[in-house]
């Protein structure tokens, strides 16, 4: 019987969501063949949330403190994940900005091969077979890995799974390292908003806004969904200075997997379906009944965004209010 | 100061996709390839840091088959100094690639080596980290911002709720993410300048990989969209949709 580690993130101290997504990921594989999952956390010092992880299927929570690890480490993570995967089969961790940035480095370190964008992962024997997008999304690659493979998969690709295990917290030494990066912190955006690869709920402007005031439109309607929603853009009016770059949805913004995507005033180009083609249900509001985006999204309303979108906004607060 | 520069060869993202023979590839008659565009910014950062510094030089190197002579000639053509191509195979692996590229970077002895954050064909996301790994020397991915002086660099990489911040001694490996600057185009001078630059050929093989491609498919089609209705009168149904059959509200 052989162990899957994943590799969890935190920040100042607390860990990082989508620590139980990638726990159910990792059951995938270790699920058919028995194997446990143990879970790694490198922080300074205790890291809250890491008790809840035995209910989300982790048979040992492995925690490494370091000085160094109050802002993301890379070299610290790198030699402490090296010292400890001689035991396990292969490592898992959230493809997100930090877990992109790792994962390769793990893999080298280890000579093993490296998935990133996994979107679904199996047992293939001793092998872990993984599909991931390529091309843009435009299509989908089946690759198996051999060795103690570094799977990166993408966040919302799996719902946590709810199978309790021992959960057993024990530390584990971290290695003397060479900290050859040294990260000093994350400035926070101008205002505090959610981040369109994390939130559940996505809420995209393009061109068609026609202006950056508009986007206040989004804004109320974000609003209306209470949180949970983040204000997305094409690169078309990124580029033109309406929102900021952390916006951008698309090959070259970010990739999103959203419960709920609204693409409104936007075409559908190929690069923006790069970024949102895996939202599980997409919503597009376009004045253009022939624009691309219609042939991806799930409801269509084919109409002026200035009217449908305060429309929209006013259901959705009534619904939610019930 | 010297910088290289890995350049990879890859499809123009408008580009139709369909799948090759072999059921693992892309058919590739008929489909313009270009330099992969995060390599362009790559390429950008590197001349302009060899200008800041006023002296130095920028090499631009490709692992691939003959056909990339012709994307590394773009890059002659914007204003690298000069060229080497890796000429064999790439894998579909990328540490077997990392390898072939980190062995014959060692000895050129750069103080940056730049390359972009993610190739539009692969989304391999991976062969900066790893040659950094393979030479043991600092690294910063997806950076958007990149300042060097007294042999340090700082930069910044957008994650998940802001901007990171970061520093590293040089020499350095950084993979180079959009908004870092504008690449130029080439220029007919510089065209004209690039058919003379140096491009050593220099065979290699790549080694075993422990990854397999099974196959490449399309993706499945996304059930037919609904037009739920036009204009605001149609607001009610999709809310309805959304609540009772797509479940997210
Ligand atoms: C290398 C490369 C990378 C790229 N990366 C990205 C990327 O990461 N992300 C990205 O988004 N793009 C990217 N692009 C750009 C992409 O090709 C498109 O140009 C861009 O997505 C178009 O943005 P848009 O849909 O907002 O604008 P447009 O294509 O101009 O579409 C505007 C839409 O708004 C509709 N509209 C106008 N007025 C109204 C109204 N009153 N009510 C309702 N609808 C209205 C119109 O019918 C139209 O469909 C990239 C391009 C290249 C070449
Ligand atoms: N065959 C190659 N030759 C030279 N550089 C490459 C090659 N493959 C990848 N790279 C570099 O590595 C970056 C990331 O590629 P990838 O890891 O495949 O997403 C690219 O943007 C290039 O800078």
């Amino acid at each position: 019987m052989a162990a899957i580690l994943a590799v969890l993130e935190q920040r100042q101290g607390a860990l990082r969501k989508g620590a139980a997504e990638l726990i159910a990921a990792a059951l995938q594989v270790a699920g058919v063949s028995g194997d446990t999952v143990d879970v790694l956390i490198c922080g300074n010092g205790a890291v809250s949330g890491a008790d809840a992880l035995g209910a989300a299927g982790a048979d040992r929570v492995l925690t490494a403190s370091h000085a160094d690890f109050t802002n993301y480490c890379p070299d610290g993570i790198v030699a402490t994940v090296a010292s400890i995967a001689a035991n396990y089969r292969a490592i898992f961790i959230a493809a997100t900005s930090t877990g992109k940035d790792l994962a390769p480095r793990v893999a080298a370190r280890l000579g093993s091969s490296c998935a990133m964008d996994v979107t679904s992962v199996a047992a293939a024997g001793a092998k872990v077979r993984v599909v991931r997008p390529v091309y843009a999304g435009k299509a989908l690659q089946t690759v198996d890995l051999a060795g103690t493979p570094v799977v990166a998969v993408r966040p919302g690709s799996y719902p946590a799974a709810a199978i309790a295990k021992a959960g057993m917290v024990e530390s584990v030494a971290v290695p003397s390292f060479s900290r050859r990066l040294e990260v000093s912190g994350i400035r926070a955006p101008e205002k505090a908003t959610l981040d369109v690869a994390e939130a559940r709920v996505v809420v995209s402007g393009g061109r068609g806004l026609g202006d950056p005031k508009h986007f206040a439109l989004l804004e109320e309607l974000a609003a209306a969904f209470g949180g949970e929603a983040a204000i997305g853009a094409s690169r078309a009016v990124v580029d033109a200075g309406w929102i900021e770059h952390g916006a951008q949805v698309g090959q070259t913004g970010k990739t999103v997997a959203p419960e709920l995507y609204f693409a409104i005033g936007i075409s559908g180009a190929v690069q923006h379906l790069a970024g949102m083609r895996t939202a599980k249900v997409i919503v597009a509001i376009n004045r253009d009944k022939d624009a691309p985006i219609f042939k991806v999204a799930d409801f269509g309303i084919v109409g002026d965004l200035f009217e449908v979108v305060p429309a929209l906004t006013a259901a959705i607060a009534q619904a939610k209010a019930h | 100061m010297k910088i290289a520069v890995l350049l990879r060869r890859v499809p123009d993202t408008t580009a139709k996709i369909a799948i090759g023979a072999d059921g693992v590839s892309i058919a590739e008659a008929g489909v313009k390839f270009v330099p992969n565009p995060y390599d362009e910014y790559a390429l950008e950062a590197a001349i302009a840091l060899k200008d800041a510094a006023g002296a130095g030089e920028t090499i631009v190197v490709a692992l691939g088959p003959d056909v990339v002579q012709e994307t590394l000639r773009t890059a002659l053509a914007m204003g690298i100094d000069r060229a080497i191509h890796l000429q064999g195979a790439a894998s579909t692996d990328g540490l077997a690639n990392a390898r072939v590229l980190a062995e014959h970077l060692g000895p050129l002895g750069c103080d940056a080596i730049l390359c972009g954050k993610l190739a539009v064909d692969d989304y391999g996301q991976q062969t900066g980290a790893m040659v950094a790994e393979l030479l043991e020397l600092p690294c910063a991915t997806a950076v958007s911002k990149l300042e060097v002086s007294g042999g340090r660099a700082t930069v910044e990489r957008e994650v998940e709720g802001g901007v990171e911040q970061a520093s590293c001694a040089l020499p350095a490996v950084f993979t180079c993410d959009k908004g870092l600057n504008n690449p130029r185009l080439p220029s007919l001078k510089g065209i004209m300048a690039a058919k003379k630059k140096p491009l050593d050929i220099v065979p290699v093989t790549v080694g075993e990989a422990q990854s397999s491609v099974v196959s490449l498919a399309l993706p499945p089609e996304r059930a037919a969209g609904r037009i739920v209705g036009e204009g605001a009168a149609a607001v009610p149904a999709l809310v309805q949709l959304l609540t009772s059959e797509a479940k997210v509200l």
